[in-house]
């Protein structure tokens, strides 16, 4: 049986009128880089503050590594950068490293070992205040790291980062979660989660809207082909695929089938003395996904407030 | 509870806000306790003589732990209340009090490990306030050619221990009210307003308006004057005497509700961290 690291059921979050997070299920398994993806102010940060015992829920229910957010058994194994990497402006980034090493009282020793996975050795002993954005947000991932966790929660990690360090960022990720570390991710970046994760919640207006494997979200994909003459081609494909698998768009037949199928279509058609000029795999991205079921949330949202919801 | 103490205890020693505070308190206790009766004592000629004299022997040592604890209730105790906002306050400046929250000891054990850092370095403010006041007094009686009699051991612990215990409760007074109000800003105004105007003025209107006065002997600046007072501080009625310290309440009554207001200071900041959402 799959173990949950996190689990929450019927989550929900409200600050007076209005709903941050609504009737939420998410589950993280252990050893997966699950992605939390949704717009700004989707819920995404209340969901993980409410996981970390920052935020209490107005009503459902959250367990994180089998026990109540915020107990010091769930804190003991969790390692976190919520929002902006927060520290001491005035301590250097050892410094403030040691300050949260004493509080769960870990050996400094583990200080100079985070240091070094995240490459900030170098610059340790300067002020946080004279850190680039790029090595504050290394500074919050060593200090996320500082437990040895076996559950990362990282908010946007890759935030104000320039194209390298966002790669730097992501290089991390994905060999933190190789190693077998489960790392809950929220970002509001399709690529970075198409990238890094292996399964992905789909957030919001605070309701998770789907969640599954990035192939499951993405759903089948479906055979282009631009061939002559197109309506002769239609009846062929039809013929093979039957009626509503086949649909014409931008003068190109579009089989709903999958990349096994597009030889023996080629070969109909051909034999058949149409003309193929081009034949290809027409895979949605997430981010056609994403846009799709965010852009019905928005439209649920906009007729809400249209009618005085 | 120690786990966040030393923590609190790296955080404080590190940082230079810390230290130019520390550094004013005592600057300020050594110019008003030391130099000002020095020159007064100096440069009091015919009938100001009389006075001169007077503030010379504030600043003897005879007299070391009324001149020592005479600044606590008011300037000391603002500069301590910043000191308290400051430990707090800051943590949600810098958001860092999540990253706090998030290490495991529990809630209530950060205000402890807070709470007793600030405790600890009161009682250091104090001792070494002390020590400075004893070696300027010292400097004074020699260059006044004045007797160097000091006060009895029981006298001064008396004195560390109630200029502490007025310093401890306005600097939790501090970090409760970074706590309540999230930030330092508005806690560090709010606070300054109270300790410096607004407790003097209540003490002004409460010979006129009834009931008043026994309001004020409850409140927290009336008991760090009166129990300054008790250690030997010059009340503010008299010549020469120190602002926000008075009789209105007895030595003993002011130390027990000094004390009170320490505990419950600490209690309501890990109250309102316990029950509170992290933003």
């Amino acid at each position: 049986m799959t173990e949950h690291l996190v689990e929450t059921k019927g989550l929900t979050k409200r600050y007076g009128e209005r709903v941050a997070v609504e009737d939420l299920a998410l589950t993280v398994r252990r050893g997966e880089v699950y992605g939390f993806l949704g717009p700004n102010g989707a819920g995404k940060t209340t969901t993980l503050k409410i996981l970390l015992g920052l935020v209490r829920p107005t009503s459902g229910t959250a367990t994180v590594l089998g026990a109540a957010p915020g107990s010091a058994k769930s804190l003991a194994g969790t390692g976190m950068l919520v929002e902006s990497p927060a520290f001491y402006p005035y301590l250097s980034g050892r410094d403030n490293l040691r300050v949260l090493a004493q509080y769960c009282r870990i050996p400094a020793t583990r200080v100079t070992e985070v240091l070094e996975i995240v490459g900030l050795s170098a610059r340790a002993g300067d002020r946080f205040a004279s850190y680039s954005l790029g090595m504050k947000q290394r500074l919050g991932v060593a200090a996320a790291l500082l437990k040895d966790p076996v559950l990362l929660v990282l908010d946007e990690p890759t935030n104000g980062l320039d194209p390298a360090g966002m790669a730097d960022m992501r290089a991390l990720i994905r060999r933190l979660g190789g190693d077998g570390k489960t790392v809950l991710l929220s970002s509001h970046m399709l690529g970075e989660v198409q990238q890094v994760c292996d399964r992905v919640g789909v957030i919001s207006g605070g309701r998770l809207l789907r969640e599954g494997t990035v192939d499951e979200l993405r759903g089948q994909g479906a055979v282009r082909v631009t061939v002559e003459p197109l309506d002769e081609a239609a009846t062929i494909a039809r013929r093979l695929l039957g009626e509503d698998r086949v649909t014409i768009e931008d003068q190109s037949l579009v089989l709903d089938t999958d990349q096994d199928d597009a030889a023996r279509i080629n070969r109909e058609l051909v034999l058949a003395g149409l003309t193929v000029r081009a034949l290809g795999w027409n895979e949605r991205s997430l981010e056609e996904i994403f846009l799709e079921m965010t852009s019905e949330e928005r439209r649920f949202a906009t007729a809400g407030a249209g009618s005085g919801v | 509870m120690l786990v966040g103490f030393a923590a609190e205890v790296l955080k404080l020693r590190k940082r230079p806000a810390v230290w130019m505070i520390v550094a004013v308190w005592i600057m300020l206790a050594v110019v008003f306790g030391y130099l000002f009766p020095y020159l007064a004592y100096r440069s009091a000629t015919g009938p100001k003589a009389a006075l001169g004299k007077q503030a010379l022997v504030q600043a003897l040592p005879a007299d070391l732990v009324g001149t020592a604890v005479q600044g606590f209730p008011l300037f000391a105790g603002a500069l301590a209340m910043l000191l308290g906002v400051l430990a707090t306050g800051g943590e949600y400046g810098w958001n860092t009090m999540k990253a706090l929250l998030t290490q495991g000891p529990g809630r209530v054990s950060v205000v402890a490990g807070k709470a007793l850092a600030l405790v600890s370095l009161m009682l250091l403010v104090v001792l070494t306030s002390f020590a400075v006041d004893a070696l300027c007094s010292v400097v004074t009686a020699s260059i006044t050619d004045s007797a160097m009699d000091w006060p009895g051991v029981s006298d001064l612990v008396r004195g560390i221990a109630g200029g502490w215990l007025i310093v401890t409760m306005w600097c939790l007074g501090g970090a409760f009210l970074g706590i309540a109000f999230r930030g330092t800003a508005l806690a560090a105004g709010i606070g300054l307003v109270w300790a410096l105007a607004i407790e003097n003025l209540l003490r002004v209107f409460s010979s006129i308006v009834s009931g008043l006065d026994t309001v004020q002997k409850y409140l927290p600046g009336t008991n760090a004057g009166a129990l300054a007072a008790a250690l030997g501080s010059p009340t503010q009625s008299a010549p020469g005497g120190t602002p926000g310290v008075t009789t209105a309440v007895g030595g003993t009554q002011a130390g027990i509700t000094l004390a009170l207001y320490i505990v419950l200071f600490a209690v309501a900041a890990s109250v309102l961290v316990k029950r509170r959402d992290i933003a």
